[in-house]
C-alpha cells in the first residue's frame, strides 16, 4: 500500500477533544433534551444541558384561565403522571379556599395517584431497560400499562390526559363496577413485578451496566435540588407522603424504600420497591373506600348535579356563574408540594382576589433533577450517560413547562 | 420588624435575632411562613438559614409581577429543611425599573437554573450568577413573557433580526 502513513493517535492529554451532541432528537433522552458533551476518547470530560425545546408557556396561559380551567393544563405538564399534577394543583387551590374534601374523594384520589405512580414507573422501567439494551422488559411493562390506561379511561373517559380531579373533589362520579378491574389489576400486579425482577435483578449485563454508575454524594444531590427516588436510593428516607401527609396519606400503611448505594442500580431497586408499596396503598384504598359524597359541599365552587340543575333554579344559577365567571379566591399565596413519581412537584398559587390565578408557578421535579446531570456524567463513558439519564426518569414536558 | 404574633416562631425569631436589619416583615398564612427580606441582604439570610437553621434544600425560585403596582416584582424563594421537616418562603420586593438582586447560587447550586428561568421569563438580573443566559426561550428572543405587560399571544416578531443579514 502506498500513500502517506496514517498518523498515530495523539495521546489523551486533552489536546484533541471532541464535542458530541446528544439530542435534541435522540431516542434515549425521552423527549427533546440536548446534552453537549466534551469527550476525551470515550470519556466525558464535561457536559452541559440545553432545555426549553418543549416550553409551552403554560404558566402564562394559566394566568388567563379561571381556576377550574387550569386543571386540564396541569395534565400536560407531566404527561406520564397527570393525576399527580391534578392533585397537587387541586390541593393548592383547596387550601387557598379552605375547602374540606370528603373522605371518599380523598381515598379515591389516593388510589388513583398511586395507580398513576405505577403507570409512570412502568414507562420508566420499560424505556430505561430498552436504552440499556433489554428490549423485552419494555413489552412486559407496556402490557400492564395498557390495563392501567383502561382503568383511567373507565374513570375519566381519557387514557392519558385524565383531568379527573377537580377543585373540591372529583370530576365525575366513579362509574358503576369500577372496583372490579382495579381489584383484578392489583391482584395480578405483584406477580408482574416478580416477572420484571426475574428479567433484570440478577441479569449480569444489567448489573454490569448499572452498578456503581451515576453515584453522587447525598449532600451534592440535595444541593442540586434533586428529589424523589434518586434521593432515596442515596439513603435519605424522605417522602412527602410521610413527611407532610396530604389527602389522608397518614391513614395508609406503607414504607419508604431506601438504598444506600446511590447508583443507577439502587434507583432501580427503589422504584421497583415503590411499585410494591403503591400496590399496597392502592389496595388499602380500594378495600377501605368510605361511602359518602365524592365532592365537597360548596355550591359556589363545584358544579351541581345534572339532575338538580334541571329541577332547581338555584343550582342552575350556580352552574351558570361557575362556568361563565368562575369563583374568586381570597387573596393570598399557597405552596403545595406532593410526592410525584419523580419527586417533589410543587404548585405555588398566588391569588389577588380575582377568579383567575395572579401567578401559578409549577415546580417540576424533572427540572431540579436534571440540574445534577452534567455533574453526574462527568468522568463517565458515553454508554454510562445513557444509563444515568434513564435512571433519572425525567419528563421534558415537566422540565420546560 | 417581626409582628407580635410571630415572636414565638423559631425561624422568624432566629432571623430577627441574627440579622435584624434584613427582615422587613413576616407573615403566617395557610400554615406557611413568609419572611420579607431586604433585597440587598438576601444572600446573607440564605446563608444563615442554610448553615445555622438546617435549610439544606432550595425547592424553587420564582417571581411574581404585581404590575402596575410598585415595587413591581417579588422574587420568591421556597426553602425546605428535610431534617427539621420545615418550609419557609422568602420574598424580596424589587422596583420595576431594571430589577436586580444578588444571586444565591453560591449558597445552593440548585439556584442556578431557577434564577436563569426567572431572568428568562421576568427579566430580573441576578448579580454574580455564573451563567446568566436564557434557559427556556431562544437566545435571540425579545422580551420577558411572564411579565404582566407582555401580551398572552406574544408579538408578531418575537426574535431579534440576525445582524449578518443586513
Amino acid at each position: 500500500m502506498s500513500g502517506p502513513p496514517i498518523p498515530a493517535p495523539e495521546p489523551a492529554s486533552g489536546a484533541r477533544r471532541m464535542a458530541l451532541n446528544l439530542g435534541p432528537q435522540h431516542p434515549s433522552t425521552h423527549g427533546v433534551l440536548r446534552l453537549m458533551a466534551e469527550l476525551d476518547g470515550e470519556v466525558i470530560v464535561s457536559a452541559d444541558c440545553e432545555i426549553g425545546y418543549l416550553h409551552t408557556g403554560i404558566e402564562k396561559e394559566c394566568e388567563q384561565k379561571l381556576y377550574h380551567q387550569v386543571v386540564p393544563c396541569t395534565d400536560r405538564v407531566d404527561y406520564l403522571a397527570p393525576l399527580s399534577n391534578n392533585l397537587c394543583y387541586c390541593l393548592a387551590v383547596e387550601r387557598l379556599l379552605g375547602l374540606e374534601i370528603p373522605p371518599r374523594a380523598q381515598w379515591m384520589r389516593v388510589m388513583l395517584t398511586e395507580l398513576t405512580r405505577l403507570n409512570s414507573h412502568l414507562v420508566w422501567l420499560g424505556t430505561h431497560a430498552l436504552d440499556v439494551g433489554a428490549m423485552s422488559v419494555f413489552l412486559y411493562c407496556f402490557r400492564e400499562r395498557e390495563d392501567l390506561l383502561r382503568i383511567f379511561e373507565m374513570f375519566s373517559g381519557q387514557r392519558m390526559m385524565t383531568s379527573y380531579f377537580r377543585i373540591g373533589g372529583l370530576a365525575l362520579e366513579p362509574p358503576r363496577g369500577w372496583d372490579k378491574p382495579v381489584k383484578a389489576f392489583l391482584d395480578a400486579f405483584p406477580g408482574h413485578i416478580d416477572e420484571y425482577e426475574d428479567l433484570l435483578t440478577q441479569n449480569p449485563i444489567w448489573l454490569e451496566r448499572t452498578q456503581g454508575v451515576g453515584w453522587m454524594p447525598l449532600e451534592d444531590l440535595l444541593d442540586y435540588g434533586v428529589t424523589g427516588p434518586m434521593l432515596r436510593a442515596a439513603g435519605l428516607a424522605w417522602d412527602i407522603r410521610k413527611a407532610e401527609p396530604y389527602s389522608s396519606y397518614e391513614k395508609f400503611d406503607f414504607e419508604i424504600p431506601t438504598r444506600t448505594a446511590g447508583d443507577v442500580y439502587a434507583r432501580y431497586q427503589v422504584r421497583l420497591e415503590e411499585m410494591r408499596q403503591s400496590t399496597r396503598i392502592a389496595r388499602q384504598a380500594l378495600e377501605g373506600m368510605p361511602a359518602g359524597p365524592w365532592k365537597a359541599d360548596a355550591p359556589k365552587i363545584i358544579l351541581p348535579d345534572r339532575e338538580k340543575m334541571k329541577t332547581q333554579m338555584e343550582a342552575l344559577i350556580h352552574h351558570f356563574k361557575i362556568v361563565t365567571e368562575g369563583f374568586p379566591a381570597p387573596p393570598g399565596e399557597v405552596y403545595q408540594a406532593i410526592e410525584s413519581p419523580r419527586g417533589e412537584v410543587g404548585y405555588y398559587v398566588v391569588s389577588d382576589g380575582s377568579a383567575r390565578p395572579c401567578r401559578l408557578h409549577i415546580r417540576g421535579p424533572s427540572f431540579g433533577n436534571l440540574q445534577a446531570l452534567p455533574k453526574m456524567v462527568e468522568g463517565r463513558i458515553i454508554a454510562d450517560s445513557i444509563a444515568i439519564m434513564g435512571s433519572m426518569d425525567f419528563v421534558l414536558g415537566d422540565t420546560d413547562r | 420588624m417581626l409582628p407580635e404574633s410571630l415572636k414565638d416562631n423559631s425561624i422568624a425569631a432566629a432571623v430577627e435575632g441574627a440579622l435584624p436589619a434584613a427582615l422587613e416583615d413576616a407573615k403566617f398564612g395557610h400554615g406557611e411562613l413568609t419572611l420579607e427580606i431586604v433585597p440587598s441582604s438576601v444572600v446573607e439570610v440564605c446563608r444563615f438559614l442554610k448553615d445555622q437553621q438546617g435549610f439544606e434544600r432550595l425547592s424553587t425560585v420564582t417571581a411574581v409581577d404585581r404590575y402596575p403596582a410598585e415595587p413591581r416584582f417579588e422574587v420568591v424563594y421556597h426553602l425546605h429543611s428535610v431534617s427539621r421537616n420545615l418550609r419557609v418562603r422568602l420574598k424580596c420586593r424589587l422596583a420595576g425599573d431594571g430589577p436586580r438582586i444578588d444571586s444565591v447560587t453560591g449558597v445552593w447550586r440548585a439556584a442556578n437554573w431557577y434564577e436563569r428561568e426567572v431572568y428568562d421569563l421576568f427579566g430580573i438580573v441576578f448579580r454574580g450568577h455564573p451563567n446568566l443566559r436564557r434557559i427556556l426561550l431562544p437566545d435571540n428572543w425579545v422580551g420577558h413573557p411572564l411579565r404582566k405587560d407582555y401580551p398572552v399571544h406574544g408579538y408578531k416578531y418575537s426574535y431579534a433580526e440576525p445582524e449578518a443579514e443586513s
